[in-house]
This record gives C-alpha cells, structure tokens and sequence, in this order.
C-alpha cells in the first residue's frame, strides 16, 4: 500500500527541526529511522501533514560517555548501539535488547530514539529505558528538559513528548562491575514483536542481590518496571530458589493487554516465568 | 541430523534401486540433480513478474473495499475521485453490472448445490470484508490510491455470520437472503459395510472434534494481472499471476462475453502460487472489462494486506471423525462429518476442495465401512478455496491425529497399530474402501527407513526419563503415514464428481533444424522447476544434450492447449505427455532414418540419441541430423509429411498415490507452553525421480508450510467478520529462525499407471507434516491427562491446557492412558 | 516534489519525487529497476531487501527522499559479468524456487556474510529471519549461505555442498 500524502522538510540542526515542528502543527510527524512509521503511513493508519526527517541533524548520532553517563544519541540506529564498544560496555543490557528488535535490515534504519519515541509497549527497547533509569532529553523552543523514563512513557504510543519536541539523547546512568544484564524475549516468531519481555540487571556482592532492575515489556499500555520483584530480589542470595520466589510478584501492579499474541493472564504467567529466566541469566544463576 | 548420513542414505538407496538412474531409453538423465534452468535470471533480477511489466499508455486500477463483513450497499459516489487529477475513470459495481458477469465456480458438487451470484464488484450488498464495491483507474499506483478514499459508500450494515455452526442454526442472518440458507450443500458418501452395524461389533470407539483453522496461502508475490487491449478489434492480452493460464482464458471468455480467440493469456515469471493463484479472480475480469471500455492497458497490483482478503484463504473445516475398532486394533469403521466454510461466495473450485479430501479419509488403512458426509456453508468471510493439499492435508489430519489417540486409547504403540492396518506391500494393487485403486505401495519399506534415521528408540527412551523426572522440557514424538490421490486426474473420474473439466495434459515437442528442441507444455510453472524437469524427460528420451532442450510454458498463444499446474499434477499427467509426444518423435525419426540408411525399420534402433542398423554399427544418424534432414526434406520417405514435431494429449488412466512416513521429534517447554521441533525425518516414496534436488526442494518447501499450520498460522475474524490477522504483523509465517532441519529419505515404489513410473511431490510435504507435529505435541502433553489441542498448537493453547483454571496440572508421570475400555472417549482435556 | 539524487546499480539518477515515494517504487516506477519485487506492507518479508551503502534495508520501508545522497546496490547491480559467489550458491543448492523472495534473501546474505563470514547454521537462519520465502522451507537458502561463506573465505565448500553442478545424487551428496 502507499501513503497519503504529506510535506517534508530534512533540517540539518536539532533547531531547525524544533522550528519546522512548530510550525507545522499537531499533524507534523517526526521521521528518525521510519521503520514504524512507514508501515503505519503505507497502512493508512496516520495522515501527518509534514515529515520532519532527522537524517541530516548529525549531532543526533553517536555515543558518548558523559562522567557518570552513558549518552546515546537518539538517531543512533539500533545495528551502531549493538556493536558500540561504550554501550557493551556500560550498558550491556541495551546492546542485548537491541539486538533483538526485528531483524537486521530493520536494525540498519530503526533508531534508538525512534523506536523510545514510537513508545510502542511491545518494543523492546522502553522496558529496558525504564529498568536501567534512563534520562530522556528532549529540546523544544523552550529550550531542552530531562524526563526520567519513568515520566517519559504515558501511554499506548503516547510519551511526555509535546509536538514540537524532538527526542534529542538518552542518558544512562553506566552499570559496571558487578552488574549482570539479561534481556529475556517471548515471541511466536523470531521477527515478531515481544509477546513479553524482561529486562533484567543485577548487580551481586559476596554471593548476595544488592541490588537489581527489572523492566517489563508488553505488560501494560507502557513499559513497567517490575519493582516488587526488585524489591523482594535485594539483599536475598542470588540462587535459584530466591530468584524464583522474587519472580512469582512479576505481574503485581502490571497491567497486560489481551490480545492476538496473547490474553493478560497468560501475560502475567509469562512474566513470572521469564523474570525466572532473565534474574538467573542476569545473576549468572 | 548431519549431512554425512543423509549422504549415506541416498548412496544406499541408490544402491537399492539402480534403475533409479537409468533412462527408459538410456539417455541417463532421469534422476540427476541438474541445477535448474530457471534461476539465472531468478539470481540476477531479471525476471518477468506481472507487476515489472509496463506498456505505453498503463493506467493504474485500484479496488475499494468494503470494511464491512456485512451490508447493503445505500449509494456509491464516485464523481469527487473522478475530479482528481489523472483520475482517468471509477465505476461502481452498478456501473459495471451489465459488463462484468459472474465469477465462475466450477464445481457444482450436488445438483442443488446453491450457487449465489458472485459478481466481481458488489452491486447490492458486500458480503465480506475485502468484498470490491468500486474501481478507481488513474495514471499511476498513487493517484489510484489516493482516488480510492474519494469514493464515498454508504452502507446499511448487516449481522455478520462468522460461525459455521451459527450460521446452519434455525434463525440465522442469511449470507445470501435470496437463497434463504446458509446451507451451500450436503455431499455423502458411503462405503463397505453399513456404518451403524459394524460400529455395534467395535470393542473401542473414539470420537474426536477437529479444526482445520483458516489459513492464507501467502505466495510471496502477491498476485497482479495487466490488461493491454487492441480495441479496434477486440482483442486482449492479459498477463496475470495466475497459476492457470488456459483455465483461466476460457473462463474470461465466458465471464465476459469476449470471444476465447480473441483473448491471450500469458503468465509470466509467477512467484509461487499454492493454490491462491488457481483461480478466477474479480480483479482478472475487471481489469480485462475496462481496458476494454477504456481501450487503454490497464494494471493492478494487489498489496499483502488487500490480498489478505481479497485472494482465497484454505482450510477452514470442523472435522466430527468416529473410528471404531477390535481391542486388538483391528479398524473396523470410520466415521466423517464436515463443515466447511465455503466463505462468502464460491470460487472456482471452493466447494470441491472438501470433497477431494472424502475420498482420503480412509488414508493406507483397511476398514470394513466408511460413511462422509460434507456439508458446505456460507459465511461473510473472504471464500476459501484449493490450498495446497486442498482436501487431503484436512483428511490426513484427522485420519492420522485420530490413529494415535485410538492407539492412546488402546495401550498400543501408534506404529504397531498403524502397521496392523495399513495395506501391506504384497496387496497391490488395492482397492480402497473407496472405491480409488491404489496401483503401487510399500508402507513398510518407507516406516522402517525412517525409524531407522529418526532413531526412535533412543528418543522413546529419552521421553521415559523427561517424564520420570518432570523435566519442564518434555519430548513428544509424531507419527504421519499417509498417502495421497494425485495427478488430478483421469477426465472421466472427473465428470463424475461434477468437475467442470478434464484431466488431461498437452504437450508438443518441436525439432528445430539446428538439432534443438522446443518442448511445449500446458503445464505451467510459478517456481517448480518445469523448464528442467521438462529438459530432463526429453533430453533423456531423445538422447540430445540437457542445454539444446528449451521449455516454452505459460502463454495461450505458444501453448495453446493445457490444464495448468495444481493437485501435484505436472509431472503425472504433464511430464508423462511430453514422455509420450518424445515417443511418437522417436518413431517418426526412426522412419526416416531407415530410409535414409536404407534399412528395414526393424532392424534400427535407437540409443543415445543415435539411430543405427543392426549389424552394421557405421551405419548410424544421430536424431539431430534427422531434425535437419526432416527440414530440408529433400529426400523423405513418400507421402511423409516433412516434420518430426509431434503432440501429445495425455488423459491419465489413474491418479497416483504418493506415501511416505513422517516422523516428528518435539520439545514443549512445559512453563511457557513454547513448541521446538527437535528433530523431522520423513521418507517419502512418489515412485520414480526425474531430478533429486527439485524433489528435495518441493518436500522442503511443503513441509515447512504444513508444520506452519500446525505451529503458527491463523486466519482469524472476530465477531464482526473483521479479519483480525490482516497483514504479515499479525499472521505469522515462519522465518528460517522459527524452522528446523529436515531429514530427509526416499524409497522408491513406481506407480504403474504411468510409463515414467512417477507420482507427484508437490503437496506430499505439506500433507504429511501438519499432523505429525500435532501428534507429536499432544505425545508430549499425554501425561498431563491433555488428548488434544487445536492448531495451531500456539505456546498459549499449551499453556491453557496444562493449567486449566490458572492451576498447573501434573503429570501422571507414565503415559495417561488407560486400557481398553468399550465406552465413546471424546477429546479436549481430559 | 523534492529533490534527489542517488547512485543505483554504479549509476547515479537524479529525479523530482514526491516525499511519500517509498524507494522501491522509485526503484522500480522511476528508475526501472525493477529486479527488487515487493511482498508486504509491514517490511516484515524483505522481499524489497536492497544495499544501502552496503547494509541490507528493506526498500518498502525507506522513502525515496532518505535515500538522497546514498550509494544503493539491488540484485541488478550485485555483479557484474561473473555472479556474485551467493547468487552461484543460490543456485548450486537450489536455495529458491519460485524466486520472489531471491534477490532480497541473497542481498540479505550478502551483507550477513560482511558483517559475519564464519557464521554457524543457527546464525545464518536468525541473520536471515527478516526475509520470508514460502517455497523453499529454508534448508537449501542455509546450505546456500553456509557454502558461499565458505568459498567467499577461499575454503573449500562445507561437506553439505553439491560437488558437480549435475551430481546425480541430489540434495544430500
């Protein structure tokens, strides 16, 4: 199918792509990697009146540390955060994620920004934002503001993000040393979206959780973080019968979704399930 | 399972059977893997599918398409599409109703069968969504889209009718009000001893309620046709994706009054087919009704999402099957009634399709009595129709799924009992219960071959101790034996199930001076590898090089006469008429090479590709010198007429019978419900080879969309009729990540009714596999008190099953099933 | 209109398109470059699988207007004269049938076999799982990838590859 039309500006600075939002009104789209977007707009589903691409704003692209922080740019597309050595680094569990959004052709043009602005609570990606307390910084003609991802995700395909905003980087704060990371996918097919997904990151000292962060995907209309089985998993040894009890308040305060991929209380099992699985990895258990 | 052994494999059975190799007439290339002709320019992109082709002048049609399952058509407003620009033209069904007639189904199954109009664009009401209401034509794909949301419909929405069995309740919303039911037709059959009598002799009986769920066949190019009209005269070319080119142009002729000479249908490269492309479709006859009134070519190409529901889908049938037995597995009846949804309209062949399947029921199995009834139903959803297997994949199912839980039921091993019934080698050939002769068979042969490479026994003991040890990973193993009617079929079988056409096959060889050889076939291809199968059979025969043998196929004008390609028929029915029209070349040449070698005509022979005299070896012409000397004809014998080209129609004198042994190795993750396929052997016996790797290639591709309709795809409409599985997001069609390695093994039982000794491979994948993998699942579930799961077997069916109530069942930890009992067991979760 | 010029096959076009042009109808309307097919509206086949500066994307979901200025390779202009070693593979082990899905799962391999040339059977089939093919059940396009990785590293071909091009003893040899 093909889409409606609509305008097209390819602003060269992160300025020029907040002006031309501006301008442009609540129906202006903003176009990053287009791999959501393009199916949708083949579909029909979405009629914007201007695409504001941001392929031309360079300073959107790459990755950084930051003291403390982790920045990836939110144009950074998803095939350069999975080799990127920071990332490997700091932020494994992003890598790992990533690595498992649809398939490679997919991860050559889809971004990382796109995919958290696309704020679709299947995507893989949120539910680790959420876990590892990512920062989300956007610049509007007010000027930039952080929202914490907590804030940044509101709903089915709806963040904190106001029309003439643009996603500009994520911040992360760096988890190294003892920290394990595991992202745990469910899917019929390899390229089909999560029917769930965990999140994990634990960070283990003398045989014991001290501390952990678990986000789930899927498992309500936005991403959620999984605090009751972080809470339950702090200060517990990291074997596999504490990691299983932690896992059994997976779906306490989560919201699933009933649906063709699957109804909520299957949802609810497999996030007790996979929580299981993803901690253990995690922990190395 | 490694190379090595699949290498071993095959040596042996090379061994086994030498005269897999040799040629009827010596020429050697029967049975050699020959790369095929076709993929240069499939490798290098310079194929010729229906959408890459662009004449001066194209315009672009769109179809408007109801979004209702359900309603009557208030007004259809075309005239702010019309104002666009490089909007050339849009017509409602209204505006077409004189021109475009009637889609053709042709199989009237019972003589009052109800046959509703089935308009290409809907004039009163849609009846499904995807049902055309509107065309918009413009100069190109964008403009044609953009025109389409223009049009303004006004619908009266009506109550959909979604289930089968809701829609036979009294009081039921009418598909078709005119007709004054939703019944389409009851088609019984009865065979062997009366039903009821036999049944009261059973010590067991099992019933079971299946579901062949809605499928989409998803050939990879979504079909097109282009239209270039020559108005002055009335004359058209069509080119379409179609799998049926000669069907398909006597159909536009009657659809639409143009006279069949003066349409020329061409299929060009088509990208798989699967059955979806073996019809007469709305687009094909609206295309064809405005170029004529526009005079201008006129192109459409569907999009995944529109051919969603807009080209046929498979399937679709409640199965109620009754099997009754002696306690020591003797079967003495078998039980069948259908429902099949016909969907909202007939296509071509849409209510034969369960019909194909009644007389495969029975499979290689022995029975006193077998009663079938079918009855067809309407439905507002998109119509189904011939998917691969088309009838027999369904008939396997049940047949095969209801042997193993009748094998549960007994305490017996699923093998042995298969083996105390099916038809053993020495009793051939077979009549089947009903009433088809099965000419040849080895059931033992090809069980024992893939016991062998599946290694049962250590997998049996593996499952023992997964159970003894409540491992989350439990293993289940499969069983499929099957067979199958292919080489659709002897014409005369045909006309007595009410086809609306024959069986048969043409073929037509033509020597050119050069030496080379153009072989033409109505057998047309969309990625089965005719043009080197087609090259092998005569290269063999007429002992001329594989490379000077050129396949012409597809297009009405250079092939004028043929039945197309489905039902596993090319080779049993097309192949074995090019075999013969190579023999009546050969007997002409060998002619004129007597005279030319002034010898008796008995006294030539021909080998190699070369005639020679008896006796005097130096006396020899090869059959390409007698192509040129027919040519020059300077010195024929008298009266000849001077050309070696001959035609063959061939009418088959049986349908083939394809068997083999599926073998299916399961994980099921007992904590997410997640099915992995461990392990899939299958041993395929379809008689004689023309070329290995093709056939490897065919049993590949259709077993891995039989294991897709087991594991993973579902067409599915909600209650509304909406078809909520509508693009490639939602309706899951395995990648190479979701799909194991198969291993497989042939052995080799010629069918006798055909001089090449070969059966057809074209579905035999696709039927044996579905239910080997669902056996397999439902093995591995047995300990949990679970005799049954309908497909696909998705991770959450399993899981629901095993925890019925949110409550996780436990296994009894030996197999659940108890011993014989004389009681009626039905299925579900125990 | 917008502007765009990019290099297709080694020549470079310049055309006015409309923003909304998916690139591979630029490709196959406008340029006539038509060897790359389409097979879905969601980019979930890969079908329209192209190179863009060498990585494999998925034409129908790239609009004309992101691809100014990039370097494209369709299965047209994979090789010149002599294939491609994965297009000989491809046809060695008879990894297609039908063909539609061919030149996006040989563009696919292409640039799985650059970024991995050693890679197990389990990471060619999940290095290929965007590409969907209806035919051929997968086995022969793994054999084909396994094959062609090898020889592209100057290996002999892996035991599962066909010897001659008209072995007789098929699939397994």
């Amino acid at each position: 199918m093909i889409p409606a039309q609509f305008d097209y500006v390819a602003p060269t600075s992160v300025a020029d792509a907040v002006a031309a939002l501006s301008e442009a009104g609540e129906d202006a789209k903003v176009l990053a990697g287009g791999q959501s977007l393009i199916p949708v707009l083949r579909l029909r589903l979405s009629y914007p009146s201007v695409l504001v691409d941001l392929r031309r704003v360079s300073e959107l692209r790459g990755v950084r540390e930051d003291g403390n922080e982790l920045v990836i740019g939110a144009m950074t597309r998803h095939a350069d955060v999975i080799t990127d050595p920071l990332v490997r680094q700091y932020a494994a569990l992003v890598a790992e994620a990533a690595g498992t959004v649809a398939d490679p052709a997919v991860r050559h043009r889809g971004t990382f920004g796109g995919a958290l602005a696309h704020a679709d609570p299947a995507g893989d990606l949120a539910a680790v934002a959420l876990a590892l307390d990512a920062q989300l910084v956007a610049e509007g003609p007010g000027g930039r503001r952080s929202i914490a991802a907590a804030d940044f995700f509101v709903d089915y395909l709806q963040t904190a993000l106001s029309p003439d905003e643009v996603l500009v980087e994520v911040r992360l704060p760096k988890l190294e040393g003892q920290w394990g990371v595991h992202y745990e996918k469910f899917n019929r097919t390899a390229q089909a979206w999560a029917i769930v997904g965990v999140a994990a990151a634990v960070r283990q000292e003398n045989g014991s959780i001290v501390d952990a962060r678990v986000g789930l995907t899927n498992m309500s209309s936005t991403p959620v973080r999984a605090s009751a089985v972080e809470a339950a998993l702090r200060g517990t040894s990291a074997d596999g019968r504490s990691i299983a009890a932690a896992a059994e308040h997976a779906a306490e305060g989560t919201n699933a979704p009933s649906d063709l991929a699957g109804a909520s209380d299957y949802r609810e099992h497999l996030a007790r399930i996979l929580t299981r699985r993803a901690v253990s990895a995690a922990a190395g258990v | 399972m490694t190379e090595e052994l699949d290498a071993g494999m095959l040596a042996t059975e090379i061994a086994e059977h030498p005269d897999a190799l040799s040629a009827p007439y010596g020429g050697g290339e029967l049975g050699r893997g020959r790369r095929r002709k076709e993929d240069a320019k499939l490798v290098t992109g310079q194929t010729n599918w229906t959408d890459n082709i662009t004449l001066p002048g194209l315009l672009h049609m769109a179809v408007l398409r109801s979004p209702m399952a359900h309603a009557r058509i208030v007004s259809v407003d075309v005239s702010a599409a019309l104002e666009m620009p490089g909007v050339i033209a849009a017509y409602s069904g209204a505006d077409l109703a004189a021109e475009d007639g009637a889609l053709p189904c042709a199989w009237p199954v019972t003589p009052d069968m109800v046959h509703p109009d089935h308009k290409p664009l809907a004039v009163d009401e849609v009846r499904h969504v995807g049902d055309g209401v509107a065309v918009v034509i413009a100069r190109d794909r964008y403009t044609a889209a953009d025109a389409l949301e223009a049009i303004s419909v006004e619908y009266d929405q009506l109550p959909a009718v979604v289930d089968m069995e809701a829609a036979l309740a009294e009081g039921s919303p009418l598909v078709h009000s005119d007709k004054g039911t939703n019944k389409c037709f009851t088609w019984p059959f009865a065979a062997g001893d009366d039903y009821e009598a036999t049944r009261a002799k059973a010590d067991v009986v099992v019933t079971r309620r299946f579901r062949q769920q809605r499928v989409l066949p998803t050939a990879m190019e979504p079909r097109g046709v282009v239209v270039a009209p020559i108005a002055a005269a009335d004359e058209y070319t069509v080119y379409s994706a179609t799998q049926i080119p000669h069907i398909l142009r006597v159909m536009l002729a009657l659809v639409t009054g143009i006279g069949e000479h003066k349409i020329r249908v061409i299929a060009p490269d088509v990208g798989g087919g699967f059955g979806s492309k073996l019809n007469v479709y709305a687009e094909e006859v609206l295309a064809l009704v405005v170029a004529r009134k526009l005079g201008r070519p006129i192109k459409w190409t569907e999009s995944r999402s529109e051919g969603y529901q807009a080209t046929i889908h498979g399937r679709d049938q409640i199965q109620d099957i009754e099997v009754s037995a002696t306690k020591d597995g003797k079967l003495l009846g078998l039980k069948v009634e259908l429902l099949a949804d016909m969907g909202a309209y007939l296509q071509l062949v849409t209510p034969g399709v369960p019909i194909l399947g009644a007389f495969m029921f029975p499979s290689i199995y022995k029975m006193d009595s077998y009663t079938f009834s079918c009855t067809g139903v309407f439905t507002t959803k998109t119509p189904t129709d011939a998917y691969r297997g088309a009838g027999r994949p369904e008939a396997t199912y049940a047949i095969e799924r209801i042997m193993d839980e009748l094998a549960a039921e007994l305490g017996m091993d699923p093998l042995e009992l298969r083996r105390r019934n099916w038809i053993k080698h020495e009793e051939f050939p077979f009549d089947s219960i009903c009433g088809l002769t099965y000419d040849s068979g080895n059931y033992e042969a090809a069980t024992a071959k893939a016991e062998q490479m599946f290694d049962m026994t250590a997998l049996r003991r593996e499952q023992a101790e997964r159970r003894e040890r409540k491992d989350p990973i439990q293993l289940g193993i499969g069983i499929s034996t099957f067979t199958e009617m292919c080489g659709l079929a002897p014409s005369r079988v045909l006309g007595s199930l009410s086809y609306g056409a024959g069986g048969w096959e043409a073929a037509q060889i033509r020597m050119l001076p050069t030496g080379k050889v153009e072989v033409v076939s109505g057998a047309t291809p969309h990625g089965q590898g005719h043009h080197t199968s087609w090259s092998q059979i005569v290269a063999d025969a007429l002992g001329v090089p594989f490379e000077d043998v050129e396949v012409i196929t597809g297009d009405t004008d250079s092939s004028p006469k043929g039945m197309d390609t489905y039902g596993s028929r090319s080779l049993v029915v097309g192949g074995v008429a090019i075999h013969k029209a190579t023999g009546k070349v050969i007997e002409k040449a060998r002619r004129i090479a007597a005279h030319l070698l002034e010898a008796a005509e008995g006294d030539v022979e021909f080998h190699g590709g070369t005639f020679s005299v008896k006796g005097s070896p130096e006396a020899k012409l090869s059959i390409q010198e007698i192509a040129l000397a027919t040519f020059a004809a300077h010195n024929l014998p008298d009266g000849m007429e001077p050309t070696l080209d001959s035609d063959y129609v061939y009418d088959p004198e049986n349908f083939s019978f394809p068997h083999g042994t599926h073998l299916c190795a399961v994980e099921i993750d007992t904590e997410t419900g997640f099915t992995k396929i461990r392990k899939y052997v299958c041993v395929d016996d379809i008689g004689k080879i023309i070329n290995p790797v093709i056939v490897e290639g065919q049993v590949h591709g259709g077993l891995a969309q039989g294991i897709a309709q087991a594991l993973y795809e579902e067409a599915i409409y909600d209650a509304e009729g909406n078809l909520t599985t509508g693009t490639m997001v939602d309706y899951l069609i395995p990648s190479a990540a979701d799909l194991p390695h198969f291993d497989t093994g042939r052995t080799e039982t010629p069918a006798t009714s055909n001089p090449l000794g070969v059966k057809g491979v074209g579905e035999a994948g696709t039927i044996a596999s579905t239910p080997a993998v669902v056996n397999a699942v439902v093995d591995a579930l047995r300990p949990f008190g679970i005799n049954d799961i309908d497909m696909p077997a998705s991770p959450e069916r399993v899981w629901r099953l095993l925890h019925p109530g949110g409550q996780r069942r436990e296994a009894s930890g030996t197999v659940a099933y108890g011993g014989v009992s004389t009681s009626t067991t039905s299925g579900g979760a125990a | 209109m917008t502007r765009v010029s990019m290099k297709v096959d080694g020549v470079v076009y310049e055309d006015d398109v409309e923003p909304r042009r998916l690139l591979t109808h630029h490709l196959r309307d406008g340029l006539g470059r038509v060897g790359t097919p389409i097979g879905c509206d969601t980019s979930n086949c890969g079908a329209c699988t192209v190179l863009i500066g060498g990585e494999s994307v998925k034409s129908c979901s790239v609009l004309a207007v992101q691809a100014d200025g990039e370097e494209i390779t369709t299965i047209q202009g994979l090789s010149d004269g002599d294939w491609h070693p994965v297009q000989k593979a491809f046809q060695q082990h008879h990894g297609l049938q039908c063909g539609y899905c061919t030149p996006g799962m040989i563009l696919a391999t292409v640039d799985l076999l650059k970024n991995n040339p050693s890679p197990t059977e389990e990471e060619v089939r999940h290095g290929l799982e965007g590409n969907l093919c209806r035919c051929t059940g997968y086995q022969n396009i793994v054999k084909a990838v396994l094959s062609a990785a090898a020889e592209m590293r100057g290996e002999q071909p892996h035991p599962g590859s066909f010897r001659d091009a008209d072995d007789k003893t098929g699939v397994s040899a």
